[in-house]
């Protein structure tokens, strides 16, 4: 197995709003490994993209604070470096690459200024040498005509080419560690495949981690060596994609497997559900946050929350009846 | 065969695009250039293709949203395509549209009862106390409690929102749905449930619908025939299940391809195609697929193909497909 790059190791973020303070990450702990793209999966409002950005210390503030837990990235507990050393890891170290490629990017300057930016930032070279560098990526992620394209603006570019600058400038400056935040979700599927077959390359090419946001079960299958299962703030489940997708445990996982259309279902047959609706985040039941949707819950499950257990060396599950069902 | 409820002939929406100082009409985006489908009644056609191909425009184009620049649309055998407001009033009830978005499509100032019960005034159908027993019927039939009545869309969650625009658009008792991408900004968890729904209300009415959307997966589930757009035309339609498995058209296949599978066993090679979709106002000569196309041949750049009837019940428009048409 892979050395690990990024622990999380028990993280808790919380956000005060208007009607009190709700934990948007409760007590979750994945790792990371060297090379390997781990997969969280969930639906909106579990915290997988809370999680990414408490990784990145880019809470919203003052409201989001990590208030337990730590990230370990090579040794350093990210979550208590100050500021300054935390901009050198940014974009250097670990690289974040956003759903929305147009709010991401800034219009009023040219895709040039941005990516040079960056390289400038964090390297000591010139600008002449940053400007050869960044016409290098562009070329890489498969613009054309990038020298071109350093002078235009982000509105003059289609959805799937922001997306691929996004990535070159994430990329710059060959980082250990890429998280991608939806990065395909807003993209039309024949695009979506060029941008995951593209960050696959560059994912071997430079031998860097990558950690992929998603709510979309058959990209994770597709691009994913081990996947986090997140629920209502929670870990529900993780462990290898095998484990996931051949022996999934927790009643939530199965739900999910089974609710999606496939292709090779027959037409007009009922779908699998997952009744009800995922609790609010202010007034989360005392017990297991899938209680109320869980087709096998039982009267512990609405007393206390279950633990993490373990399946497998492997895989892990946060259920009291996983071996009941 | 009999008649259908739809009848879509040579169907065009040309919109134009207004340039330089003066703002004189240089241009027109063909969002549809020369469409042409049926829907038998109780039927479900599912309409697939990218953002930009001009798939929302049609369905807008048929519930008379838009005037249509050229041709023609039969519902039940009358012509709707040319049809003045006071005229389209009655073929309203029958014809209802779901949207993608139901916080934008629901009037966030009105109760979940007044929405409900707008379809009823408009149409000066009943009385104020029949109306009210007909709302709480609607919310029954799609799932909610009767007391959402007096709540307002913002106080429910995306999938309820949903359920009460299918509750709005069933309301008349219509013969034709037009569903625009109704489960696309749904959790999966959720969108089963409204599909599930879709399919109970179809049977239960033996509604028709045609149904917008950009997921193959989707689509292949709900439909009994499907057709493929690209760049304001139809490039193959035939039966869901035939043509996701033996799709014709170069670009059916490589969309088909480019799904992500939920199984990661699944190692079949993807087949990607490069590129973008072309802008409508300039498309490509020819066929518009070819500069993405990866079989594409000099004919392609040169002549525009044909939807033409093949054997298996599947219309393709390719020059480069060898199976004899059908006659």
């Amino acid at each position: 197995m892979n050395h690990a790059l990024l622990e999380v190791d028990h993280l808790v973020t919380e956000f005060d709003t208007d009607e009190g303070r709700v934990r948007a990450v409760d007590d979750i702990s994945f790792v990371a490994r060297e090379g390997e793209t781990l997969g969280i999966v969930g639906e909106s409002g579990c915290g997988k993209s809370v999680t990414a950005l408490s990784i990145m210390r880019l809470l919203p503030q003052p409201m989001g604070q990590v208030v337990g837990g730590q990230v370990l990235f090579n040794g350093n507990n990210l979550a208590q470096c100050s500021l300054q050393e935390m901009e050198k890891i940014r974009g250097a170290e670990i690289s974040m690459v956003f759903q929305e490629p147009m709010t991401a990017l800034n219009p009023v300057h040219t895709i040039g200024k941005q990516l040079t930016e960056v390289l400038l930032l964090h390297k000591s070279i010139s600008v002449q040498q940053a400007i050869k560098e960044s016409v290098a990526m562009l070329d890489r992620v498969g613009i054309p005509s990038p020298d071109i394209r350093m002078t235009e603006y982000p509105h003059q570019l289609s959805g799937g080419m922001r997306q691929r600058v996004v990535i070159a400038i994430a990329l710059a400056c060959k980082p250990s560690l890429l998280i991608a935040d939806e990065p395909t979700t807003a993209l039309d599927v024949t695009i979506q495949a060029q941008i995951l077959e593209l960050i696959k390359e560059l994912q071997t090419e430079m031998g860097m981690s990558v950690i992929l946001i998603t709510h979309d079960l058959g990209v994770i299958a597709e691009v994913c060596q081990q996947v986090v299962v997140m629920y209502a703030g929670k870990v529900a489940e993780k462990g290898s994609v095998f484990d996931l997708f051949d022996n999934p445990q927790h009643p939530y996982t199965r739900g999910l497997l089974e609710s999606i259309p496939r292709l090779d279902s027959i037409p007009k047959s009922k779908l699998n559900t997952i009744e009800g609706m995922v609790p609010g985040l202010l007034d989360l039941p005392a017990g297991c946050r899938f209680a109320n949707r869980c087709p096998i819950v039982d009267e512990q499950c609405k007393i206390s929350p279950p633990l993490i257990d373990h399946v497998s060396e492997s895989h892990q599950v946060s259920c009291f009846r996983w071996q009941k069902s | 065969m009999s008649r259908p409820i739809l009848e879509v002939e040579d169907l065009k929406m040309h919109f134009p695009v207004k340039d330089g100082i003066f703002l004189r009409t240089s241009k027109f985006n063909k969002a549809v250039d020369g469409v042409s489908l049926k829907i038998q009644p109780g039927e479900t056609l599912g309409l697939v293709g990218e953002s930009g191909c001009g798939k929302s425009t049609l369905g807008r184009c048929i519930s008379r949203l838009y005037n249509p620049t050229s041709g023609s649309i039969r519902f039940d055998g009358q012509e709707i395509s040319k049809l003045g407001s006071k005229k389209l009033k009655p073929i309203r009830q029958d014809i209802q549209m779901i949207f993608q978005d139901p916080m934008e499509s629901l009037n966030a100032r009105h109760t979940v009862g007044d929405i409900l019960e707008e379809p009823f005034v408009v149409q000066k159908i009943g009385d104020s106390a029949y109306r009210k027993q007909r709302v709480r019927a609607l919310l029954d039939i799609v799932g909610l409690p009767a007391r959402s009545t007096t709540r307002y869309p913002f106080e429910f969650s995306g999938g309820q929102r949903q359920r009460i625009g299918i509750a709005r658009s069933i309301a008349l008792n219509p013969r034709l749905i037009i569903c625009d991408e109704p489960v696309s900004a749904l959790d999966v968890s959720i969108q089963s449930q409204i599909l599930n729904l879709l399919i109970e209300l179809q049977q239960e009415f033996s509604l028709s619908y045609l149904f917008i959307a950009h997921d193959l997966a989707v689509v292949k589930h709900i439909s009994d025939r499907m057709a493929i757009m690209y760049l304001g035309k139809i490039v193959e339609s035939g039966v869901s299940d035939e043509i996701y498995r033996h799709a014709q058209h170069p670009y059916t296949q490589s969309l088909i391809s480019a799904i992500p599978i939920p199984d990661p066993h699944n190692k079949s090679d993807r087949q990607i195609i490069t590129g973008d979709v072309p802008s409508p106002i300039d498309p490509p000569s020819g066929c518009a697929f070819h500069p993405r196309c990866p079989k594409a041949q000099d004919i392609c750049k040169n002549q525009a193909p044909l939807l033409i009837d093949r054997v298996n019940t599947t219309s393709t428009a390719c020059h480069l497909i060898l199976e004899p048409p059908s006659i």
